[in-house]
C-alpha cells in the first residue's frame, strides 16, 4: 500500500511542498541568488514593499484586471450560456466549438495573434480602422500607457470566456424545462425568468468558478503579460507575478521577490474567502 | 390598460430580439475566429504584402514562411522536445497517481487525513509561484553534483522538466481518479478477489479499464498544460533545447523587432495547428470532462 502512496507523495513533496515553504521562508531574507551570503532581515522585505512605487503600481494593475475582467467574464458567459441554452439557437454546437478555441491555445500564441491585432501600423485592428477612415480611432494598443491595461484585459477575457460559458452551459442544461414554461405562462419576461430561475439555481456552480477564476486570472495576468508587453511601457502593465519574476531573475532579489510572492499567496487567499462568504446562500435544489 | 398573458403584443418585439441576439453570439464569435484565421492566411504572405491594409488576401501559396520558421528558426527541433517532454510527462503523472488514488479512494490508513488535505491544498498552489525556488533548488542539486556531471544535469534537462510538470499535476490528478475510484462499486473488487486475483491485479486488470472516462479526462486536462507551459520550460530549459512555445516566444520578440512577419506567423500557425486537431477530435470529452469536475483555470 505504501508503495503505491510513496511515489506519489514523494514528488509531490518535493516539487510542491517544498518550494511552498520556501517562498515563505525565503520572504525573510535577503539574496542575490548564487552567492553564499543570504541574511535573515526579518519583515524588512514586506516593509521594503509599501514604498516601493512599482510594487504598488503591480499591485493596483493586478486588483484593476481582477475586477473588470471578472466582471466582463462572468457577465458575458452567463449571458451567452443563458441565450445558449434557453433560444436553440441555430448552430449552436458549431459556436460553442468557435468560442471554446481560445482556451485551448497557448498564451504564447495568445499573446502573439493579439500582437498581431495591435500592432501599431500593419494590425488588424488600425488596419481596419484605416479602412472604415476612423483615423482618429487608431492607438499605439501596447506603447500606450492608459491604454496598455486594457488591451491586456481584452485579451483575458478572449482567452477565458468560452471555457466559462460552456461550465454555465452544462449546469444551466439540467435545470428542468418545466420551470421556464410555467414562468412563461405566468407572463414572466426572459430577462425576469434569467434573474428568478437561471441564477439563483446554478448559484452554487458561479460560487465555486468565480473562486477558481480569480486565481487563475492572477495567472493567466502574469503569463499573458509577461509575452505580450514584458510589464512594459514602463511598467505600466506589470502585474504582481510578473513583478516578483523580474525581482527574482533579473534584479536578483530572491528574498525581495519571495516576499512579494507572499503577498500574492495571501491576497489570492483572502480574496477567495472574501468572495466565498459574500456570495454565501442557501444551496437550492430543483 | 394591460393585456396579460396574450403572446400577439409581445412577437414583434421578440423577432427583434431574436434577430439581436443572433447579431450578438456571431459578433463575439467572429472576433474570436477573426484574428485566428487572420494569422492562418498572414502566414502564407511575403514580406511587402504586410503592408497596406490587413485584409488583403495573400498573392499565392507561399510556403517558404514554414519552411523558414521549421528550420531556420529551429521550431522542428523544439516541436520534437515538447512531444517528448509532454508525452513523458503524461505516463510519469498516471504512473504515480493512478496507485495513489486507488489506495486513498480504496483503503484506510494512518495519515490518510492530512494525505487527503495536503493534496486538496496543492490544488491551490499553482507552479507559476513556486517556479523561483524550483529552480534555486535545482541549481543547488547541479552544484552538489559537480563533480558527477560537470555540466549540470537537473537545468536543461528536459526530463526534469517533466518530472516537474508530473509532480506538479499530481493534486489534481489525484483528486479527479479518487472522486471516480469512489463512485466505482465495490463488488466488482470483491468478486474479483474471491477469484483470487491480486491487489495489483484488480488496479490494473478491474478498476483503471474501469475508469477510462476519467483518465481520459485527466490526459486531456494534463496535455494542455504541459503542452501550453512556457514560464516553468522557460525557467528550467535555459540553454539550446527549448520547447516549441519558448522558440516561438524567441521567434515573436525577434521578428517584431526586425518587423519581419512571415515567419512569425508561419510559427504560429506551426503550433496553433495540432492543438486545434486534437481539440477538434475530442471537444466533447473536453466538455464533459470539464463538466464533470475538472474545473482549473
Amino acid at each position: 500500500m505504501l508503495a503505491c502512496l510513496l511515489p506519489a507523495l514523494v514528488l509531490f513533496a518535493v516539487f510542491m511542498v517544498y518550494p511552498t515553504v520556501n517562498v515563505f521562508r525565503m520572504s525573510f531574507y535577503t539574496w542575490s541568488g548564487f552567492s553564499p551570503d543570504m541574511t535573515f532581515v526579518g519583515l524588512d522585505n514586506f516593509r521594503h514593499l509599501i514604498d516601493d512605487k512599482q510594487f504598488v503600481r503591480a499591485f493596483q494593475n493586478t486588483v484593476a484586471l481582477l475586477v473588470v475582467v471578472t466582471v466582463v467574464t462572468m457577465g458575458m458567459g452567463l449571458f451567452l450560456a443563458a441565450i445558449m441554452t434557453r433560444q436553440k439557437l441555430r448552430g449552436r454546437n458549431f459556436l460553442r466549438f468557435v468560442l471554446y478555441v481560445p482556451n485551448v491555445l497557448s498564451v504564447v500564441v495568445i499573446a502573439a495573434v493579439f500582437s498581431a491585432v495591435y500592432d501599431q501600423n500593419n494590425g488588424l485592428l488600425n488596419g481596419t480602422l484605416r479602412l472604415l477612415s476612423l483615423d482618429g480611432w487608431q492607438q499605439v494598443w501596447l506603447g500606450n500607457q492608459k491604454i496598455v491595461l486594457y488591451s491586456v484585459g481584452i485579451a483575458m477575457v478572449w482567452q477565458s470566456l468560452g471555457y466559462y460559458m460552456v461550465l454555465y452551459m452544462s449546469s444551466m442544461s439540467s435545470i428542468p424545462e418545466e420551470l421556464y414554461e410555467a414562468a412563461g405562462l405566468d407572463g414572466a419576461s426572459n430577462a425576469r425568468q434569467f434573474f428568478s430561475i437561471t441564477m439563483p439555481l446554478i448559484w452554487q456552480n458561479l460560487r465555486t468558478s468565480l473562486t477558481f477564476f480569480i486565481m487563475s486570472a492572477v495567472n493567466l495576468s502574469f503569463v499573458l503579460v509577461r509575452a505580450m508587453t514584458g510589464g512594459g511601457p514602463d511598467s505600466s502593465s506589470e502585474v504582481l507575478l510578473s513583478y516578483m519574476y523580474k525581482q527574482a531573475y533579473t534584479n536578483s532579489s530572491y528574498g525581495y521577490g519571495m516576499a512579494i510572492g507572499v503577498v500574492i499567496f495571501v491576497f489570492s487567499f483572502l480574496v477567495s474567502l472574501l468572495v466565498s462568504r459574500a456570495t454565501r446562500r442557501e444551496p437550492l435544489q430543483f | 390598460m394591460t393585456v396579460i398573458n396574450s403572446p400577439r403584443p409581445r412577437a414583434p418585439r421578440s423577432r427583434i430580439g431574436r434577430v439581436l441576439t443572433y447579431a450578438l453570439v456571431i459578433a463575439i464569435a467572429l472576433a474570436i475566429a477573426v484574428p485566428v484565421a487572420w494569422v492562418l492566411l498572414a502566414s502564407l504572405k511575403k514580406k511587402s504584402e504586410f503592408f497596406g491594409s490587413p485584409w488583403t488576401l495573400p498573392e499565392g501559396l507561399r510556403l517558404e514562411n514554414y519552411v523558414d520558421a521549421f528550420t531556420d528558426a529551429h521550431l522542428g527541433q523544439y516541436f520534437l522536445t515538447s512531444v517528448l517532454v509532454t508525452v513523458f510527462g503524461l505516463v510519469l503523472v498516471l504512473a504515480v497517481s493512478v496507485p495513489a488514488a486507488y489506495v486513498i479512494a480504496r483503503y484506510e490508513f494512518r495519515g490518510k487525513g492530512i494525505v487527503q488535505i495536503a493534496l486538496l491544498g496543492g490544488l491551490f498552489v499553482n507552479v507559476n509561484y513556486i517556479v523561483v525556488p524550483i529552480f534555486l533548488m535545482l541549481v543547488d542539486w547541479d552544484k552538489a553534483l559537480i563533480d558527477v556531471f560537470p555540466g549540470g544535469f537537473f537545468l536543461d534537462n528536459p526530463g526534469v522538466l517533466s518530472l516537474v510538470y508530473a509532480a506538479t499535476s499530481i493534486p489534481f490528478t489525484v483528486y479527479l481518479l479518487t472522486a471516480y475510484f469512489r463512485s466505482i462499486p465495490v463488488e466488482y473488487e470483491e468478486a474479483a478477489s474471491l477469484d483470487g486475483a491480486s491487489r495489483f491485479r484488480i488496479m490494473t486488470r478491474i478498476m483503471l479499464p474501469m475508469a477510462r472516462p476519467a483518465v481520459t479526462t485527466v490526459i486531456l486536462f494534463n496535455f494542455l498544460a504541459y503542452w501550453n507551459d512556457f514560464i516553468i520550460s522557460l525557467t528550467l530549459l535555459p540553454g539550446e533545447g527549448k520547447t516549441v512555445q519558448v522558440g516561438l516566444l524567441n521567434l515573436f520578440t525577434a521578428q517584431k523587432a526586425a518587423a519581419d512577419y512571415g515567419r512569425l506567423y508561419a510559427g504560429m500557425v506551426i503550433v496553433i495547428v495540432p492543438v486545434l486537431i486534437v481539440y477538434a477530435f475530442i471537444q466533447k470529452r473536453l466538455i464533459e470532462g470539464m463538466a464533470s469536475g475538472g474545473v482549473k483555470g
